[in-house]
């Protein structure tokens, strides 16, 4: 796999000839080039608009989440994971592969995975609708491409991202998973068994994120049920822990990059990351209030003044 | 009334542990993953032979079923191993979520199912696993009668791809079932042909049904004795057959009669062939402690239970 000086190495010398030994990955070292900062930040636009518009059409669904995590899926995506998009295979043997344990925020992902090439962009409009392969949380059972394993039921998918990391060990797969958790959802007990089993099986081929956002459903987390010293209890249970702002880009592109430089050492590696739940829509930022509510027609249109529409809307 | 020779007397787990050894030399795939109860689930032979290949979970069953799911991505075949209390109802929505519903090919195998588990008592001794498993759309449940059938079971649902629930005991019961007897997931098993009463058994309960059909022989009465080791999906066209053949039905299983194989025979009846059926099944309630022979007696579990069943049924036949 490789590391970040690697890639930075790669970039740097991307106006020499292609090879016939780089043709293989030639479309995966462009999407790398076109990662640069202002690039992921124009696709986190569109992707806040496909957000807003996609519960918007649905009548229902979670934009203050996903709102809240699109820096962080684009820039995983569109920069830090080697997948084999646009094609999906559901082994995902010799890619990276990438778990939403929180999957209420469908639409941050699939609006991820359509602007990716994994599915049609038009597909959106059909979010929650009825024969849709969009289903309200994350599922496999319609096929849609880029999803493994359905999440919605919270404190599961750290203990899926963990058997799939330690298949790709029995296989000699060198590529790594990546998983994303709500900072509420630790309140599940799931997730500190799996916690306890990472560190004793020495699982360190796997970079976890926390969206660190202080707010659940009823109300802060330090309301509903206080979180404690996360870096901490992490830590005590074995973990690596980095922290990051994830807001911003170039911050997250360096820790996700410190973070895979930190694989292979025989510890699991979390990542605290601080965001705002709403982020980018000025009326829902910083309130558990859009949790899972849809904007009414004049809300969205206010939404969409502050979104760019950067790579054309569905 | 066909005779079956007792083979031997040794527990369903004990089948269950010669399998999964014979998975791990025969498909490298074949991964295990155990809660703490290697000894009680019999995995020590594969764990010792394979090591790489065998996951300790400790106490945390939840963190199991999802491992097990995550395993599969990427082309391994998972076999859990708890207890089967610890398989389904503590872990339900782990595995309808992340193994049922996402199609994962793991196979969930539980020990220590029913009333056979004994002293430990009724928090222990699962009576309702059965119907939990079987409503989960996906899912194949399989309750084999034997060492032998248990044996055959845990190879065959390794190459049938998608979710599997096994289900086996602790108690040493006699063996009956051929060695060689081919396991087909979903077949029914036709072990004495009669025209009287159909009695359809699974699990321990096969036994039963065997020693029951002969004292019903001895009465003059024929039994025809199918067992059904794989409960979903249900072998109907041999349930119904066999009721149109004979009028009268007795289901026999080491379970709550809420759930079980019986309601899956009477709702495949009624749709196709109604037919008098009787039950032997716990009456709704909870287990106790006690040996496993004491309490399949208290419970009504064995081949008096099932004798008196079919004369019953038989003589609903009369009335109908």
């Amino acid at each position: 796999m490789p590391d970040a000086g690697i890639q930075n190495f790669q970039r740097s010398f991307k106006h020499l000839p292609i090879t016939r030994k780089r043709r293989s990955t030639f479309v995966s070292d462009i999407s790398r080039v076109m990662s640069n900062t202002p690039e992921l930040q124009s696709i986190a636009s569109q992707v806040r608009r496909d957000i807003v518009r996609m519960v918007h059409g649905a009548s229902s669904g979670h934009p203050g989440g996903s709102l809240g995590c699109t820096d962080f899926l684009v820039t995983l995506y569109f920069d830090t994971m080697n997948t084999k998009a646009p094609e999906f295979h559901m082994d995902g043997n010799g890619e990276d592969l990438f778990f939403l344990s929180n999957g209420h925020i469908s639409p941050v992902w699939y609006s991820t995975l359509a602007r990716k090439g994994f599915f049609p962009v038009a597909e959106l409009a059909t979010f929650r609708k009825i024969d849709t392969r969009l289903q309200g949380h994350p599922a496999t059972e319609e096929g849609l491409p880029g999803i493994r394993v359905a999440s919605g039921s919270l404190g599961q998918g750290l203990s899926v991202a963990l058997g799939a990391a330690q298949t790709k060990k029995l296989n000699g797969d060198d590529s790594l998973v990546f998983t994303l958790h709500g900072d509420g959802e630790l309140q599940e007990g799931q997730i500190w068994e799996a916690a306890m089993y990472a560190a004793h099986h020495k699982i360190d081929n796997i970079i976890s994120t926390v969206d660190y956002n202080k707010q659940q459903i009823d109300g802060s987390t330090d309301e509903v049920m206080t979180l404690g010293d996360l870096r901490a209890k992490w830590e005590a249970f074995g973990w690596t822990v980095l922290e990051m702002d994830g807001h911003n880009i170039d911050a997250i592109k360096s820790t996700l990059a410190e973070a895979k430089g930190m694989t292979g050492q025989g510890k699991p590696i979390i990542i605290l990351m601080t965001t705002d739940m709403g982020k980018g829509v000025d009326f829902m930022e910083g309130t558990h209030k859009w949790h899972g509510v849809a904007p009414n027609d004049e809300q969205l249109a206010s939404a969409l003044t502050q979104l760019e529409e950067t790579l054309g809307d569905y | 009334m066909k005779e079956y020779p007792v083979l031997g007397k040794k527990d369903t787990r004990s089948g269950f542990g010669e399998g999964l050894l014979e998975l791990g030399k025969s498909n490298p795939n074949v991964v295990a993953l155990c809660a703490d109860l290697t000894g009680s689930l019999k995995m020590n032979a594969f764990q010792d032979e394979f090591p790489d290949r065998f996951f300790q979970v400790g106490i945390a069953e939840a963190n199991m079923m999802g491992l097990a799911a995550g395993m599969t991505i990427g082309g391994k075949i998972p076999f859990t191993g708890t207890f089967a209390n610890f398989s389904t109802g503590r872990v339900y929505d782990q595995i309808r979520q992340s193994i049922a519903y996402s199609g994962k090919n793991v196979k969930i195998c539980a020990s220590h199912a029913g009333l056979t588990l004994g002293e430990d008592g009724a928090t222990h001794q699962i009576l309702e696993d059965v119907g939990m498993m079987k409503m989960l759309p996906h899912m194949t449940v399989i309750n084999p009668c034997d060492f032998n059938q248990t044996k055959a079971a845990t190879i065959a649902i390794a190459d049938h791809e998608g979710p599997v629930y096994l289900r086996f005991g602790r108690p040493k019961v006699p063996i009956f079932i051929p060695e060689d007897q081919e396991f087909i997931i979903g077949k029914a098993l036709m072990l004495n042909e009669g025209t009287d009463v159909t009695i359809i058994a699974t699990g321990h309960l096969v036994w039963e049904a065997l020693e029951a059909g002969k004292a019903l022989a001895e009465k003059g009465i024929s039994a025809e004795i199918i067992n059904i080791h794989t409960i979903k999906p249900l072998d109907e066209d041999a349930i119904v057959r066999s009721a149109k053949k004979t009028g009268a039905v007795v289901v026999a299983e080491e379970h709550q009669v809420l759930g079980g194989l019986g309601g899956s025979v009477a709702q495949a009846l009624s749709t196709h062939a109604p037919t008098p059926t009787e039950f032997v099944a716990v009456n709704d309630s909870f287990g106790e402690s006690g040996t496993p022979a004491q309490l399949m007696e208290k419970y009504g579990l064995n081949a008096e239970s099932i004798i008196a069943k079919a004369e019953k049924v038989i003589s609903r036949k009369a009335i109908a």
